[in-house]
């Protein structure tokens, strides 16, 4: 499968500031946040067009996102995404002794993601923190 | 029913507190909101978007409703028990709030930190290091006449910073747009960056670097490379020039120094650049800060116990060594055995290993709305938004303390941070005067 190596930038983009406050489960903050700027030269060489999904892979995790035209200009092989639960799914614990992890200038691969769907709130937090084994347990 | 108008409200949205929005209420909603920007308008807005409306307990099938008393029982059970519970958050409710929550720490024997640690945390360690030269945004706005933004992105992060207090505003001193220059260095050409007269791109994690040969440049060593950072020694020369032949420089950073690599040394770099250009002409720096109230956690916190956050009470006396008592850490090594999240959403923002070991460990939320971390929660206190429901004292990210004022009523039988915390302390204390 095609694949790019990038740097990652996560941040805040006016939309995410905007969507979390109208809420974390409204399918706005899903398209504001659970989604990749990507220069067009890194999404030719994986055969992606915008719109389609994509999966981007760090050495802590991998998540399933939609590819979007940057809304500031990116140079080739870096890629951004807003802040908030997807982009935390690749971001690693070392805080260098600082307490701050490395949000910015993360090592990634991008690939196409064809037959993978984007993941809601719900499902993500099911998936990645086992909240269905939690149901069982009940408070003493 | 009858509109009223109330002026000058305080925004509780990011760390400029604009304190001149002019919000329509209309019986108990808030109807419309002049003067806010676009996160702004969204919050007021909606404010009443995926509230919680009672507590709520976890049992056999999930999450299920009950009464304060019984969520509060539950939590003071749960912070007891605990040998080093975490209490996080902090940074989006008031002072008043931060105060008890330094108490509970105390009294359970906790590690408090707050939002710091992951965004301006390394900016406080490199204070620590090399010290501050800085000034109020009122001085800003008045003096300014060149204004550097490096690593941050206000006309996203912080909407109405360009145009309230920094470049488009009119100063007493600087009348108009053109008696300022604005440079903007950044890893993309961001839309701060499209308005600057001087736009510097940086490589990725290269940012210590530049800062370094620009700190040369200002001493006037000669730099004995072709580019630094992907910039052309020459240009690096010109911005030393333009920096040095200024009448009033300030340097606005964000977090794209203190998430990159390098982190707190990148930011020891700036306040050193700030040092040098101070041998040579007036020069302040400060950080973009984030939350609205994310400055007053790191203030109530340092009067309180010392430090400004990531404190360790598990010893019975403050410490402090961020890296160590910081909760990225903390949740990464597995060391908290509960946590308390209050007005904030880290299941969302931490890394993903961090966020899973926190939603592992017996967890309680006090937050107005439903969030991932409220999802993963055993207990979730609903409270009331400060700002809009109930008033609070908070500090703008130049250290101005602003009251802010309750614009409209909770919904019906919601309560404050400040109420739901004390309510948690004094239980906390019973159960350990019963126990002992």
């Amino acid at each position: 499968m095609q694949s790019v190596r990038v740097t990652l930038l996560t941040g805040r983009s006016l939309s995410q500031g905007r969507s979390k406050e109208q809420g974390k489960l409204s399918d706005f903050h899903l398209q504001s946040v659970a989604c990749c700027e990507i220069n067009v030269e890194d999404l030719s060489k994986i055969g992606v067009s915008y719109g389609e999904n994509v999966c981007l892979s760090t050495e802590h995790g991998r998540v399933v996102v939609r590819a979007v035209s940057p809304t500031q200009p990116i140079p080739p092989s870096v890629v951004f995404m807003p802040y908030g639960l997807w982009a935390a799914q690749v971001v690693g614990c070392d805080t260098d002794g600082s307490g701050m992890p490395a949000y910015k200038g993360i090592s990634a691969v991008l690939q196409p993601a064809r037959g993978e769907d984007v993941l809601n709130v719900e499902e993500l937090v099911r998936l990645s923190f086992r909240k269905a084994d939690r149901e069982n347990r009940r408070l003493k | 029913m009858n509109k009223k108008v109330i002026e000058n409200a305080v925004c509780t949205v990011c760390g400029c507190c604009c304190d001149h929005l002019e919000v329509v209420v209309q019986g108990s909603r808030i109807v419309n909101v002049r003067n806010a920007c676009a996160m702004s308008s969204s919050k007021l807005l909606g404010y009443m978007n995926e509230r919680i409306m009672q507590p709520m307990m976890r049992g056999k099938r999930g999450l299920s409703g009950c009464t304060y008393e019984r969520a509060v029982n539950a939590t003071a059970k749960i912070l007891t028990k605990s040998k080093s519970p975490l209490l996080y958050g902090w940074s989006l409710t008031s002072c008043e709030a931060v105060e008890v929550g330094v108490e509970l720490a105390e009294e359970v024997g906790g590690f408090i930190d707050n939002t710091t640690s992951t965004c301006h945390g390394p900016t406080i360690l490199g204070v620590h290091e090399i010290g501050e030269s800085s000034c109020t945004l009122g001085e800003v706005r008045h003096r300014a006449d060149l204004v550097v933004y490096w690593g941050s992105n206000p006309v996203h992060a912080h909407p109405l910073h360009i145009s309230r207090y920094a470049v488009t505003c009119k100063g007493r001193f600087r009348p108009s747009r053109a008696e300022r220059k604005l440079v903007v260095l950044d890893v993309r050409r961001t839309d701060t960056a499209k308005m600057a007269d001087v736009f510097i791109q940086v490589r990725p994690n290269e940012d210590y670097e530049l800062m370094c040969a620009l700190t040369a440049a200002v001493r006037g060593d000669e730099i004995e490379v072709e580019e630094v950072a992907g910039v052309p020694t020459e240009r690096i020369e010109e911005l030393a020039e333009l920096m040095i032949n200024c009448e009033f420089g300030v340097l606005f950073f964000g977090l794209g120094l203190t998430m990159s690599s390098g982190k707190n040394r990148n930011i020891e770099a700036a306040l050193l650049l700030v040092r040098e250009l101070n041998s040579k002409t007036k020069f302040v720096i400060m950080p973009m800060r984030g939350h609205f109230n994310v400055n007053g956690a790191n203030n109530v916190m340092t009067w309180l116990t010392g430090y400004p956050y990531a404190v360790d009470f598990t010893q019975g006396y403050p410490r402090y060594n961020p890296g160590e008592t910081s909760a990225v850490d903390l949740l990464a090594r597995n060391e908290c055995d509960s946590a308390l999240i209050v007005a904030s959403d880290p299941v969302s923002n931490f890394p993903r290993q961090a966020a899973a070991n926190l939603a592992s460990i017996p967890l309680v939320t006090i937050d107005p709305h439903i969030t991932p971390t409220t999802l993963c929660s055993d207990v979730v206190l609903p409270s009331a938004h400060v700002g809009v429901e109930v008033g609070g004292t908070v500090y703008r990210m130049d250290g101005v303390v602003l009251e802010t004022r309750p614009l409209v009523k909770p919904p019906r039988g919601i309560k404050s941070d400040v109420e739901i915390l004390r309510s948690i302390l004094r239980r906390v204390k019973s159960l350990r005067r019963a126990g002992s």
